[in-house]
């Protein structure tokens, strides 16, 4: 590929990227140290070592197959699913490696949430969504789970989409809708962390946008980390981008760096569309 | 022409040649015609037979339609009688056999579809389940004869209840299976990704989202012993009389039926087409009556 060609096609995935001038990062929620992934024999991941900085958006990027996603199901012990597959290392949050067998892991899913590629919504009411979560972890009162509905559908904002159709079938939202009822859902357990697998990767470019905005506004209260295919996803929402390839993990840089001056040379590569 | 644009595209293979494209659509043209045409012929036939039979059942048995086939028993030809005995065994016996079988066939299949997926034990009994679905029932009739009906000195209601049971059990486990195992694993991770048991996402979810094609199979398995003969032949065996005794032996509608139906009197001729076209529209009545309440509940 000649010279020419190449810069012009820079210029044409970046022209309207406006990357964070931020650079600085909170403490880490997560500490991610020679975490190692396999399923059976396979090691999908290989030595990974990254913090989750508090209450900011860390962004996963890299080709399919690179073990991003792998991690996101990590961080959540949900591979505990699926026999054969095993998890050595450490990933501490606050004192506890969470990939110790010993930990609750469903106390450990109330404070990491997860939000899939594909909208979920369960076989029932817009509300019930909400409460199935809820009433997992707390007994509240009618009133008060209303309060908590209302909060979460809010945050999400979704509440003045649903707000008079709250015990009608979750399943009759649109896939937009879905999805923020998914993100509604997982923030009214109040996780500490929030964990977006390609979330926007099913919808349409206005509902892309309304969950951007979303994930904006929620990192002042949670600590998020988002998977995506998407370069501009990644810089419009991260604070930190994370690059991974062939399980390992390339670099983790703040965002408005990795686009513009990545340290390693398949970074660039990858962010500039030579491969992926 | 399209020679040269072909080498010079350097696309590998002859020469593009329209004729040689015309014959191929007008080859597929006559395939996807003859596959329409039986595709549809084999429709009609299906249905005609169907509505044949319906017909007929309407045709022989509305004639004999009337306030005293609910109202009296069966009683000895000539003498008139109705079937309430029959509707009334049949109905014991159906709801008792869908009560026990469909909780032991609804937790069968939810051991194999979310529990035992894989394993050498859920194989095989699945596989035990798939032939007891094409088991011939009369094979059941006298298996339960051989445990419920020998060893307690005779035939009896709950015998049959007990042989119904045995039948709707393959049928809710295989429905129970398949639509379990439909459900996507997203919406299963998405439940416990919030940090919910397994038990609780399969209860409150993962039935919920099955919910009709359970309903389905259910229903499937009430239509098919409402109108079971052979199994009740060795079981309940039948009675001309009142009885809603499980331990006397019960009457049934198809045991009336199979017994009416080839008796030389014309009243008990009658009598077995009313029988035979109020189990049909029983079944239909349920299966209308189901996804009715299905779709309320949606």
């Amino acid at each position: 590929m000649s010279m020419t060609s190449e810069s012009t096609r820079q210029n044409a995935s970046f022209g309207n990227i406006q990357a964070r001038a931020t650079s600085t990062m909170n403490p880490a929620k997560i500490a991610i140290r020679n975490l190692d992934f396999f399923y059976g024999d396979h090691r999908a991941l290989k030595a990974i070592g990254l913090d989750l900085p508090e209450r900011q958006v860390t962004g996963m990027i890299g080709p399919s197959g690179c073990g991003k996603s792998t991690l996101l199901r990590v961080l959540n012990r949900m591979y505990d699913l699926y026999p054969g597959q095993r998890a050595t290392g450490q990933v501490m949050m606050e004192d506890t490696n969470i990939i110790d067998a010993g930990v609750d892991v469903n106390a450990l899913r109330a404070r990491i949430g997860m939000v899939f590629q594909k909208p979920t919504p369960f076989p029932m009411t817009i509300a019930e969504n909400i409460a199935f979560g809820v009433k997992l972890h707390e007994k509240l009162s009618k009133s008060a789970m209303e309060e908590r509905i209302e909060w979460s559908l809010t945050r999400a904002a979704l509440w003045g989409e649903v707000k008079d159709r709250l015990h009608s079938s979750a399943m009759g939202l649109s896939g937009g809708q879905q999805q923020r009822l998914c993100i509604a859902r997982t923030i009214a357990v109040r996780p500490d962390v929030i964990l977006l697998d390609e979330p926007t990767s099913a919808l349409d470019p206005i509902s892309t946008l309304k969950i951007e905005e979303l994930i904006d506004e929620l990192k002042h209260d949670f600590t998020i980390a988002i998977v995506t295919h998407n370069m501009q996803q990644a810089a419009r929402c991260a604070d930190q981008v994370a690059f991974f390839y062939l399980g390992e993990m390339v670099e983790c840089t703040p965002a408005a760096q990795i686009f513009t001056s990545p340290k390693q040379k398949r970074t660039q590569e990858y962010v500039t569309g030579r491969f992926g | 022409m399209s020679a040269t644009t072909s080498s010079a595209r350097g696309i590998p293979g002859a020469s593009k040649d329209l004729n040689v494209a015309r014959a191929l659509g007008r080859r597929r043209h006559l395939t996807n015609t003859i596959v329409k045409v039986a595709c549809i012929a084999a429709t009609v036939l299906g249905m005609v037979l169907l509505a044949s039979i319906l017909l007929s059942l309407i045709w022989r048995g509305a004639a004999g339609i009337s306030l005293t086939v609910f109202t009296h028993n069966t009683k000895p030809p000539g003498s008139g009688g109705g079937l309430l005995n029959a509707i009334v065994g049949t109905l014991i016996q159906t709801v008792i056999g869908t009560a026990v079988g469909t909780p032991i066939g609804l937790m069968v299949g939810t051991y194999l579809a979310e529990y035992g997926r894989g394993s050498p034990l859920a194989n095989t009994v699945r596989f035990v389940s798939d032939i007891l679905l094409s088991a011939p029932s009369i094979l059941i009739g006298l298996f339960v004869y051989e445990i419920a009906v020998e060893p307690f000195g005779g035939f009896s209601g709950i015998a049959g209840c007990i042989a119904l049971a045995i039948i709707v059990i393959p049928i809710v486990v295989r429905t129970t299976e398949d639509m379990l195992s439909l459900i996507t694993p997203a919406l299963r991770e998405a439940a416990i990704g919030l940090g919910a048991p397994k038990y609780k996402v399969i209860v409150q979810i993962c039935y919920r989202s099955a919910m009709d094609g359970i309903v389905t199979g259910v229903l499937l398995a009430v239509a098919r012993i409402a109108g079971e003969t052979a199994p009740l032949l060795f079981t309940s065996l039948g009675n001309l009389n009142w009885s809603i005794s499980l331990g006397q032996p019960m009457a049934s509608l198809p045991v009336t039926i199979y017994q009416y139906a080839g008796s030389a009197f014309e009243d008990w001729v009658q009598l077995a087409w009313v029988g035979a076209l109020l189990i049909t529209f029983g079944v239909l009545a349920i299966n209308i009556a189901a996804r009715l309440l299905l779709r309320r509940g949606k």
